[in-house]
């Protein structure tokens, strides 16, 4: 059986309740180092996987051994942390087991919450584990109440992650009507699509997120030199093209240039990173119970960066939820740490969709 | 059973139309379809709600012809809820009382669970028998595979199939590969989605994106990527069916009763299926792939035997 949890069970919100909820910084944490940066700069939760395709992170060098978990949780411990663990990819037939045995060791560490997608291993969590906290991963595609509801009655999820399609209104809507509270992403790198309903990369290299756990894997990528340009390819295909003095994006496939009706430029969505400080009192408003940061694959100063600017923010934003403006020196670090050096609130604002 | 399906009771479905087509058109077409082999119809609109050629009783009009011509209806819904309008629309067709449904996300699975059976859509992620074993419980009776998964995951999966439950494959057509809250259509046109002006009924088979080489890459279809690769699996049908009950084509603006009759004759085995994939390939302009189907890139086109 599990540990017992640290962690007290949320209980269905209703809108007298909604202000006082704690809006929680959930940060990422690809090795040692980010999670001890995350934590020394404000974090309440940090998000971590194991070092294989049994999370959405499946980078080279990335992630926690059975080992470094220990090492994890206690810092974290230590700190008052709490820690969550993404097994949030789809396991096929033949490889079930790996999803399981992910499921007990977290189980077995006592972690405070796990990030899951896949129904089958919900089913196996659930079963083998009933006290252990579950979390929809946005890898779900939970976009609507009734999606929510499901996980949340069949399978005891306790709180969802939600993708990046919604606009805050929306957002609000799913918030009023959902049986459990809601996270949604904060800051980092921008998925354009359906978290969970891309296969852009899986068609091009044969490896995808839901079930190998990475877009556009490193192995895939190639740079070549031309005389005057900087060619990005993924699998062969060719991803973008740059002058030799002008930055070249990695070669994910929704942040290409191509060619639509004879024009070419960024066709599905420029190389930019989501930032929601400007609505933040809003998400505080609507009753959001906790904001993540994207970027387990990132480094440690990155993520103390980041953490330290949403933490600094999220304070402001709750002792002064009406007057709250952002700071420009949150802004410009923020903005520095963005692909393409730009920023945008996606579908949060309805003109971007 | 699954395992013993031979080509000669393979069924043909026909998808839901992809495309914003105008109201006449999807009636002549789904007009001409009740004279073709095919023996189930999905209808309804599963990309964007802001679509709306036809009305809700049009479409049951539409459903009743094709019930009368003798095919099995299915409705088919939104793969993308993020309205509560989309919410309630939904809940009208999960509840309709005559026809089955296809959900093509959880929300739709959650108004459907224990109340009627249903189909699971390609949409719903379902990698594994366990997966698959807690939606049969919930009245899951058919589910089609998601579009990536190979014909290797497959036979695994037929292992622990539970009795008596289809399998559908997506056999013909451009593949949907990904969603989004924005519509790259009316990007290309430099709107919003808000001021779309439904843009996208210019674009019957969706609007090509090239690769600055002009290699026909992905298209675009309002908020919908898919393949510019038709994905074709013909060549499966030639033989005994590894555990595919159901092989779906998916609608295009031309040829879709072409397509339905080649596969049509390569079922029953009037036409050899290198000869149905010659004829085929000269109906998609952009190429074909299978990649996924034999573990490979899905734009990857590999021959029959290639690939676990």
């Amino acid at each position: 059986m599990a540990r017992a949890c640290r962690y007290a069970q949320n209980q269905p919100v209703n809108s007298s309740e909604r202000h006082q909820i704690a809006m929680e910084l959930v940060c990422p944490a690809g090795n040692l180092p980010s999670l001890k940066a995350a934590i020394d700069n404000g974090a309440d939760a940090v998000y971590i996987g194991f070092k294989d395709e049994t999370n959405a992170r499946h980078f080279a060098g990335l992630n926690f051994d059975n080992k470094k978990i220990g090492q994890c949780l206690a810092y974290a411990r230590s700190h008052g942390t709490r820690v969550y663990v993404a097994i949030n990819t789809y396991p096929q037939p033949d490889n079930f087991t790996k999803w399981e045995g992910a499921v007990d060791q977290a189980a077995e560490y006592g972690v405070d919450a796990l990030i899951l997608a896949d129904i089958g291993v919900m089913d196996y969590a659930a079963h083998k584990w009933p006290e252990l906290r579950l979390h929809l991963s946005v890898q779900a595609s939970a976009t609507s109440h009734e999606a929510v509801r499901f996980y949340a009655e069949r399978f005891g999820v306790k709180r969802a992650v939600i993708p990046r399609v919604l606009s805050v209104k929306q957002v609000e809507a799913l918030v009023s009507n959902s049986p459990i509270p809601i996270e949604v992403f904060g800051f980092g790198s921008l998925c354009v699509m359906v978290e969970g309903r891309c296969y852009l990369s899986s068609y091009v290299t044969g490896q995808g997120p839901n079930t190998f756990g990475a877009c556009s894997p490193a192995s895939f990528v190639r740079w070549t030199e031309t005389d005057s340009k900087l060619e990005t390819r993924l699998n062969g295909v060719l991803i973008d093209r740059v002058d030799k003095d002008e930055h070249a994006g990695y070669p994910t496939i929704c942040k290409g240039r191509f060619e639509v009706n004879g024009k070419t430029g960024y066709a599905i969505e420029e190389p930019t990173s989501l930032n929601t400080l400007p609505i933040l009192p809003e998400l505080l408003r609507i009753g959001v119970a906790a904001i993540k940061i994207e970027g387990r694959q990132r480094s440690p100063a990155y993520v103390a960066k980041a953490t330290r600017v949403m933490r600094a923010a999220i304070d402001a934003c709750k002792r002064d939820p009406e007057n709250f403006i952002p700071d420009q020196a949150w802004l410009a670090q923020l903005t520095s740490l963005s692909e393409g050096a730009q920023t945008t609130l996606g579908a949060y604002q309805r003109d971007w969709q | 059973m699954s395992t013993a399906s031979t080509r000669a009771c393979a069924r043909l479905s026909l998808g839901p139309i992809q495309y914003h087509w105008p109201g006449e058109k999807i009636l002549e077409f789904y007009h001409a379809i009740e004279s073709t082999p095919v023996d189930i119809v999905y209808l309804g609109e599963s990309v964007c709600s802001k679509r709306r050629s036809l009305r809700v009783r049009d479409w049951i009009e539409v459903a009743e012809r094709l019930q009368s011509a003798g095919k099995e209806v299915v409705l088919s819904t939104l793969a993308l809820l993020e309205a509560n309008s989309e919410l309630g629309m939904l809940r009208r067709i999960c509840t309709n009382g005559r026809f089955a449904v296809e959900a093509n996300d959880m929300s739709a699975v959650q108004m459907l669970a224990g109340e009627t059976d249903f189909i699971g859509g390609a949409s719903l992620n379902i990698y594994n028998p366990r997966a698959l074993g807690k939606l049969v419980d919930m009245g899951l009776m058919r589910w089609v595979m998601p579009v990536e998964v190979s014909k290797r995951v497959l036979s695994a999966f037929l292992e622990g199939m539970p009795a008596g439950i289809e399998t559908e494959v997506f056999a013909w057509g451009r593949l949907p590969l990904a969603y989004s809250a924005r519509c790259y259509t009316a990007r290309a046109h430099k709107i919003p989605k808000d001021a779309c002006a439904y843009c996208c009924i210019d674009y019957p088979d969706g609007l090509m994106l090239s690769t600055r080489e002009n290699e026909s890459f992905l298209v675009l279809n309002g908020i919908q990527t898919q393949s510019a690769r038709v994905h074709n699996l013909v060549h499966e049908l030639s033989g005994p069916v590894p555990g595919i009950d159901i092989f779906r084509i998916s609608p295009q603006s031309e040829h879709t009763e072409q397509v339905i009759s080649v596969f049509d004759q390569v079922r029953s085995g009037t036409l050899d299926a290198n000869e149905a994939s010659d004829e085929l390939e000269s109906l998609a302009a952009t190429g074909l792939c299978n990649g996924y189907w034999h573990s490979e890139a899905g734009m990857a086109s590999c021959s029959a035997v290639c690939g676990p």
